[in-house]
């Protein structure tokens, strides 16, 4: 088809070379700074999430001190901190401003930007057969975008009034009143304007995965054919097109509040002394454009997880996915639910209990297609032959803590149960579980088993399994005892326990989890070192296709080019997991093998 | 500088790591195992993934032995007892679910290990499986729901008219709360009358009906125990949150919008303290919706008693009003001490004129 005389356009567009004969010498910065190769700007995106996710972390090792040890002072919070932690304690603006940050980062830069970033750019042309994106020149943009994005918001921590402090979620009327926290001044300034920016990109990634999805495919590759990881990259392109827009909208209505005089989200309000002379506005209206995007944005975490989770379980365990068509209708049932379920997060915020009894409803049935996705992947491993690979145990831990995770969302979507539990360290555990942690293991998964890809060489395992058994032990340790605070009523983002009767019990669990987080971080660390050593000293990969894979990307040399085959881009012959006898001693057959005289596709 | 050392500190131990693990990978190399996983590896990491299950089993039983026991006491309201009810239905349903599917996980993991001569079986699919767990789960979701919105609209129907009317209003870092007085009528209000020193919640002095309100400022709400309450909740600046933990309620207090919550209280906090072997139980109010710096110490508390004790307390409560305002009509014998009635009506004076400017 046309995927040859793409590959030229593309190349004399920007005027390389190196598609057919790789070894041609490419200038430093086009090469490593402004590349426009797909797997350069994934890698680009992997390291600067991996940066922003050791500063997300470090700041949550920083609070969880506070918290699990109020009394005590760390002097050595002075030196990263200074003035915000006088004395080694942390003032509640900064703690407020930590946790803003922690939650930003990480949902957004880390586990959108850094998650979808990497590996759809990485994988999408390579799994499809592609050279490259539809346009690598769009894609190049879409990482400068998050990058200047990520300067602005990383500037935004070392302002006097520090970065914003009224949570991620940023509601007004505190957020658009400077009068009403430090950290609504130019902290919050610099947060809608950097999440602007940071929207810029992921749209302009998002229509570039579409299209390359859509238009791009090599000869027979239909949709049908293509790995799940495809098709959970495409949903999670199309529900952040479709929601991210309207946080743009929130944020700059939020803006000219700020700065205009109107009142989009501000009425009747006495601060500061003075009754200022905002009307008729609405904060709810605010929580609705933002859990608008908020709630599909979670989806948008968790789906890539999901669809490397689904490629990793059966290539490690030598067994197609089980219900394949099943998997793809239930990715189809999240996304379209996942765009009408945001009032779940505002049952008790004052709007219309009429409108809250739709949204359990409707939020309910997404646990079904969530289901079926887990009863697929335990029944992909079952009979299998499971060779416990780094990527396996990850994607193993994954579904155990998707499970975990997923179910508490059954207690909070039922509005009557909410109603108690809104707000308490029980949504902590919930959303850390279901889409922190367990979106972490999709992309730790995701890394161990492309890193071959990637650099041409392995990740060290010990390292690899020692990362993975700290981290999954951990995990359960920090989020399994927030649900019985939770349940207590115990709310949320508090800097300080110890004057509450009801909750002060709970001071020496607070101290166990922060104990366990400073383990868990340093095993974080050991992964970052991992990361980076095996980079350039890890073993060098020797085959094509190390894991036996069936899939397109194992086709390409070790250390593929700009273009991505030297040769023509092979055809698909196949669907993506047929892991069965080949007929020659080999228990699996790639996807660009012609099937044999009289065998039927699957 | 410690920083510094601390960090180099853990560069080292990390390289050292690495060379071992590496050295040990490569041992296994030049043996010739040229799999992804050893034979042995994948065998331990087996027993160690099914040893993970049971430490998680019995981590949960540790974890609740010592969590369990800091629960909150029984339901302090009759809705709370809905929300317990309901609690356990979708606890047992959950934990069916969670203890069933990680059962699986675990032991499919053990089970089908990569052994010699172990022949992965092609399945792709089976439609009636796949039938199956999806009207298991969808039927039981829809009990799950429909109990829910029984409960739902329960708790958010209209107050009973008999309710008592109790008005919380959020700022930072307080609550504070309005009674109507003897009229039982909440008087009119206005934000651009609020004034910290003498009218914190913008009273509109021309509304006679505003005159006798009530107004505690140190966030203590008094409701009669086994007698419905309305809450009535406003915010001056910010969003806060008005959580009963006890009573298993919460409601968002808006800035500009009015939101209501009502509840039927069944144990008195005299018996409540009975209960709990406590001789200091109060029921605390914690505000739980971010609001600022003091978020963490927002504090009110509600005191259920009995109606005699009510009523004795509210008699003693002063109106707003009359605490601010000399009452031209107020015998000379109830005025305050002297000494601070002078301060008292030069705040006075000084006030009328700002609402006179207004
Ligand atoms: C089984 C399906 C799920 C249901 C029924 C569900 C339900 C809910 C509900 C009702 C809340 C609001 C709780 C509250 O604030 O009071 C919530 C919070 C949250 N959920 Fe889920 N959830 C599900 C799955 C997920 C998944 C897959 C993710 C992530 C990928 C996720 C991430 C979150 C996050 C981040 C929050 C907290 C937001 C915040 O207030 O900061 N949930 N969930
Ligand atoms: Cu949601
Ligand atoms: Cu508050």
């Amino acid at each position: 088809m046309s995927n040859d005389a793409t590959l030229v356009q593309a190349h004399d567009a920007h005027g390389h070379h190196d598609g057919h004969h790789e070894h041609h010498k490419q200038h430093f910065i086009t090469k490593y700074i402004f590349s426009q190769d797909h797997k350069m700007i994934g890698k680009q995106y992997l390291v600067t999430g991996i940066i922003w996710a050791i500063i997300g972390a470090l700041f949550s090792v920083f609070f969880r001190l506070q918290l699990g040890f109020p009394e005590s002072n760390f002097p050595i919070m002075e030196q990263f901190l200074g003035e915000w932690a006088k004395g080694g304690k942390l003032s509640p603006e900064f703690y407020y401003a930590m946790v803003t940050m922690h939650g930003t980062i990480l949902v957004f830069f880390v586990l959108t930007a850094g998650l979808s970033g990497t590996f759809s750019n990485f994988l999408i042309p390579l799994q499809i057969g592609a050279r490259d994106m539809a346009s690598p020149f769009m894609n190049m943009l879409s990482y400068w975008f998050f990058f200047i994005s990520s300067i602005i918001m990383f500037a935004s921590l070392f302002i006097s009034t520090g970065p914003a402090a009224g949570g991620w979620t940023t509601y007004p009327p505190l957020s658009a009143l400077k009068e009403a926290s430090l950290g609504s001044g130019l902290g919050m300034d610099l947060w809608l304007i950097s999440m602007t920016l940071f929207i810029v990109s992921q749209v302009l990634g998002g229509l570039n995965y579409v299209s390359t999805i859509l238009n791009m495919r090599t000869n027979g590759m239909k949709m049908t054919r293509m790995p799940l990881t495809m098709w959970s990259f495409f949903f999670t392109a199309v529900l952040g097109l479709l929601s991210f827009p309207v946080l743009v909208s929130a944020v700059v209505l939020l803006l000219f509040d700020r700065h205009m005089g109107t009142s989009f989200y501000l009425s009747e309000i006495f601060i500061g002394g003075k009754a200022l002379s905002h009307m008729g506005g609405s904060p709810i209206l605010y929580q609705h454009l933002f859990w608008f995007l908020g709630h599909p944005e979670v989806y948008i975490v968790m789906l890539p997880g999901m669809g490397m989770a689904s490629e990793i379980l059966s290539t490690h365990s030598r067994k197609p996915i089980f219900g394949y068509t099943a998997m793809i209708i239930s990715l189809i049932g999240i996304t379209a639910l996942a765009l009408i379920v945001w009032a779940h997060h505002m049952f008790v915020s004052g709007m219309s209990p009429f409108l809250g009894s739709v949204f359990v409803l409707l939020t309910l049935l997404i646990a079904i297609p969530s289901a079926i996705k887990v009863f697929n992947w335990l029944t992909t491993i079952w009979r299998g032959s499971i060779r416990f690979t780094v990527p396996m145990v990850f994607a193993i831990g994954f579904v155990s803590i998707f499970i975990s995770g997923g179910l508490t969302g059954i207690w909070l979507g039922n509005s009557a149960l909410d109603i108690h539990l809104h707000d308490t360290y029980f949504v902590v555990a919930h959303f850390h579980l279901v889409m922190g942690v367990s979106a972490f293991f999709g992309m730790f998964a995701g890394v161990y088993h492309w890193f071959p890809k990637m650099f041409g060489r392995f990740m060290n395992n010990t390292l690899g399994y020692i990362h993975f058994f700290i981290t999954f032990i951990g995990a359960y340790l920090i989020f399994w005892p927030m649900h019985y605070a939770g349940l207590a009523g115990m709310p949320r983002r508090y800097y300080d326990y110890t004057q509450w009767a009801t909750y002060a019990p709970y001071q020496s669990m607070n101290a166990f989890i922060s104990i366990v987080v400073v383990i868990t971080f340093f095993a974080q660390l050991l992964f970052v070192f991992n990361f980076f050593v095996s980079m350039f000293r890890g073993r060098k990969v020797t085959s094509t296709n190390p894991w036996g894979s069936t899939t397109l990307e194992w086709t390409t040399p070790v250390h593929p080019g700009h273009g991505n085959w030297e040769g023509p881009i092979p055809e698909v012959h196949r669907w993506p997991y047929d892991y069965r006898d080949d007929g020659n001693g080999k228990d699996f057959i790639p996807q660009n093998i012609p099937l044999r005289p009289g065998e039927e596709e699957h | 500088m410690s920083g510094l050392i601390l960090t180099a500190l853990v560069i080292l131990v990390f390289i050292v790591i690495y060379q071992i693990a590496r050295a040990s990978e490569y041992v296994n190399l030049i043996r010739g195992e040229e799999e992804t996983v050893s034979k042995k590896t994948n065998k331990a990491l087996a027993w160690v993934l099914l040893i993970i299950f049971f430490l998680g089993m019995w981590g949960i039983y540790e974890c609740h032995k010592h969590l369990a026991p800091l629960y909150l006491p029984e339901s302090a309201s009759e809705q709370g007892l809905q929300y317990e009810s309901m609690l356990m239905w979708t606890i047992i349903i959950t934990g069916i679910a969670f203890f069933g599917t990680q059962l699986f996980l675990f032991w499919f993991s053990f089970k089908y290990q990569a052994r010699e001569g172990r022949k992965p079986l092609f399945y792709s699919h089976n439609n009636k499986l796949e039938l199956i767990w999806t009207t298991i789960p969808a039927l039981t979701l829809m009990v799950l729901v429909a109990i829910g919105l029984k409960n739902w609209n329960n708790m958010t129907s209209k107050a009973p008219e008999d309710s008592l009317k109790v008005q919380v209003v959020g700022k930072q870092f307080n609550f504070i709360i309005r009674y109507p007085g003897k009229d039982g009528v909440f008087g009119k209000t206005n934000f651009r009358l609020i004034n910290d020193a003498n009218n914190v919640l913008g009273l509109d002095w021309n509304d006679p009906a505003a005159k006798d309100d009530i107004i505690i400022e140190n966030g203590e709400i008094h409701i009669i125990n086994e007698r419905n309450v309305q809450f009535v909740i406003n915010s001056r600046d910010v969003l806060h949150n008005l959580s009963l933990p006890h009573f298993r309620m919460k409601m968002d207090a808006v800035p500009g919008i009015t939101t209501t919550l009502w509840m039927t209280p069944r144990i008195s906090t005299a018996k409540m303290r009975e209960i709990t072997g406590n001789p200091d139980f109060v029921y605390e109010i914690p505000c739980s919706e971010m609001c600022g710096k003091g978020h963490y110490s927002m504090k009110g508390t509600v005191i259920v008693e009995t109606k005699a004790e009510f009523e004795k307390w509210l008699s003693e409560q002063k109106a707003y009003y009359s605490m601010h305002h000399e009452v031209a009509a107020a015998p000379k014998a109830d005025a305050p001490p002297a000494g601070a009635a002078p301060a008292d009506s030069a705040a006075v004076a000084k006030d009328t004129t700002t609402v006179a400017v207004k």
